[in-house]
């Protein structure tokens, strides 16, 4: 029994993020582990407390990346495999989901694949759900509880969000699941967990050792250049009056009259 | 120019959902002299098939069947990428919902397909699909094109594309399709729904009323639900007035929480952290209600006002009522 979770490494939030001249982004150095991953790897820790199940952490990318998964082997993961090869260097969700797969299919007996809810940096998710389709499993997207997992009978039921509420969705393993935050409280490492983790040899499985072509993860989607979104100017225009009422409808005034009603 | 063009139509509990026709508008336009085919997914969908015709499609492939009455990955997916499969249209579009997104990525995997998640802007150019797509929480704009032959994917941001106008009279060919998989090889099955709290859904709202760690307790939302009811708004909130525990996750708005557009966004007692920009810097007009006059937020928005919310929006919603009547 094997539970995988994936992760990587991103710009932090706070970074200023600039567009250049040609088109190009530059998303400042500070490298950040992908704030949604921190559920994903606590909750399969939390697993393996349960459960008598390896837990494995997983991410594709070069070497910076390697700092999430040992904040993975940090909190509890009992191994860590980095998935990486130059033909990756501009792969798209298609190549990200078909590398996944094989190194899933190659470490055997996995159960369970545990995503964050998305990449905070590409605020995309379509990796997680390709993922599910090239290994021909079930996805339950966006959960915020695992409600039961049974891993004698095959069984995992969830809360999760869909469009229109709360779904209590019942379904089998093998299973890919992405998890909100809702779903527990983050671990933090220990001082020996570090100095455990800062030790490990990571292993690098790149496309021979998965068996797969480049021809195979070829990007079918390419990016152009950036763009910066139009600013916002200035500062807004405060409504002034002697009492609430007066600035009030003084504002509806203003929101009538430009038609934003 | 021309292409054939598929639209998902998405429907919850028989009620189709506005991000599809948004979608159907989208194909009406990336097909030119082509064809467009509305997929209706369902049990009992004929009143929506008649509607996808007069929003614009020249034909209908309706699917309707029990097994496919809710949304469920294996079964949507499967019949999505067997149709595209043997008809090989040139584009496939859908509104970017969450069954949206997830269906249009499987169907893609499936395919080995490329597809263009979640986009503001997209257009057809030499056959091949090029969009925009806000990146980083909207703070950069990424311009994307699909590579190779084969039929294409691409999912529109809900309320970043107009509606179509509705034509009475129109119909056209409807096609009926069996599902892909037999009912009970699905291994999902959805147990129960519980309905949000929310009625009005935050990615369709044209009003959102958003209250932050300003609004002091839970009871700080019962203003804005008051003004929110009188703008047939939806309520938002930022990640620390959830994380307080004032009022559910699926009400947050921001890098963790929800991405949203509307045409008007009120925030109260929010001071506009960038995590918080990150889901509603889209919006097309800012309203900001804060006491604090140095709050960022101030420079977001298009039009503030200082001052205790507790008596600015009692005071705001009856100017709202009086005008609105």
């Amino acid at each position: 029994m094997h539970v995988v979770v994936l992760t990587k490494m991103v710009p932090d939030t706070e970074a200023t993020v600039t567009v250049d001249a040609s088109g190009q982004v530059h998303w400042g150095d500070k490298l950040v582990i992908n704030p949604w991953d921190e559920y994903a790897i606590t909750e399969a820790v939390l697993i393996k407390g349960a459960h008598n199940v390896q837990v494995t952490v997983m991410t594709v990318g070069p070497e910076a990346h390697a700092e999430a998964l040992k904040h993975g082997l940090a909190i509890g993961c009992d191994q860590a495999v980095r998935l990486w090869d130059p033909a990756l260097e501009k792969h798209d969700s298609l190549a990200y989901a078909t590398v996944v797969a094989a190194a899933i299919r190659k470490l055997g007996d996995v159960d369970l694949v545990i995503f964050g809810k998305e990449m905070s940096d590409l605020a995309t998710e379509q990796h997680i759900f390709q993922t599910a389709r090239k290994l021909g499993w079930n996805l339950l997207g966006f959960v915020a509880k695992i409600e039961a997992l049974d891993f004698a009978a095959r069984t995992i039921r969830v809360r999760r969000m869909g469009d229109h509420g709360v779904e209590i969705v019942a379904s089998r393993l093998p299973a890919v699941i992405s998890v909100l935050k809702d779903i527990n409280e983050p671990k933090y490492p220990s001082f020996i967990g570090i100095r455990k983790a800062a030790k490990a040899e990571i292993p690098v499985w790149g496309l021979a050792d998965l068996g797969l072509s480049a021809a195979e993860v070829a990007p079918r989607v390419q990016v152009l250049g950036y763009r910066e979104l139009p600013k916002r100017e200035g500062s807004a225009e405060i409504i002034e009056g002697a009492t609430a009422q007066e600035k009030a409808e003084k504002l509806v005034a203003r929101l009538l009259e430009e038609k934003i009603l | 120019m021309s292409a054939n063009v598929f639209v998902w139509i998405e429907q919850r509990d028989g009620q189709p959902v506005t991000a599809s026709w948004e979608a159907l508008g989208v194909a009406r336009q990336v097909a030119g002299a082509g064809r467009v085919t509305a997929l209706v997914f369902g049990a009992g969908v004929d009143s929506i098939v008649a509607l996808a015709f007069s929003y614009g499609a020249d034909a209908v492939i309706r699917a309707d069947d029990a097994s496919l009455a809710h949304y469920r990955f294996e079964p949507y997916v499967a019949l999505l990428a067997r149709l595209v499969q043997a008809q090989q249209p040139d584009v496939i579009l859908a509104g970017a919902t969450i069954a949206g997104r997830e269906l249009l990525a499987g169907a893609a995997a499936d395919l080995n397909a490329p597809l263009l998640n979640d986009v503001t802007e997209l257009s057809l150019e030499n056959g091949k699909l090029r969009a925009v797509r806000p990146l980083l929480g909207g703070k950069v704009l990424s311009v994307e094109a699909v590579t190779g032959d084969g039929p294409q994917f691409a999912t529109l941001r809900a309320r970043a594309f107009p509606m179509p106008q509705a034509q009475e009279g129109r119909s056209g060919e409807v096609i009926a399709a069996e599902p892909a998989l037999p009912a009970d090889s699905i291994a999902t099955q959805i147990e129960r729904v519980e309905a949000s709290s929310g009625t009005i859904s935050l990615t369709d709202a044209s009003i959102i009323v958003s209250g932050g760690r300003g609004v002091g307790g839970p009871e700080g939302f019962a203003p804005i639900r008051e003004l929110a009811q009188v703008l047939g708004a939806a309520v938002g909130a930022s990640r620390a007035a959830v994380d307080a525990g004032w009022i559910p996750y699926e009400h947050q708005v921001g890098q963790t929480g929800k991405v949203v557009s509307p045409d008007l966004y009120i925030a109260v007692g929010i001071s506009g952290a960038i995590q918080h920009q990150a889901g509603m810097r889209t919006a097309k007009v800012i309203v900001a209600v804060n006491k604090d006059p140095e709050a960022p937020i101030f420079k977001l928005a298009r039009y503030g006002i200082v001052g205790d919310l507790f008596e600015v929006l009692p005071a705001l919603t009856e100017a709202f009522r009086k005008r609105l009547k």
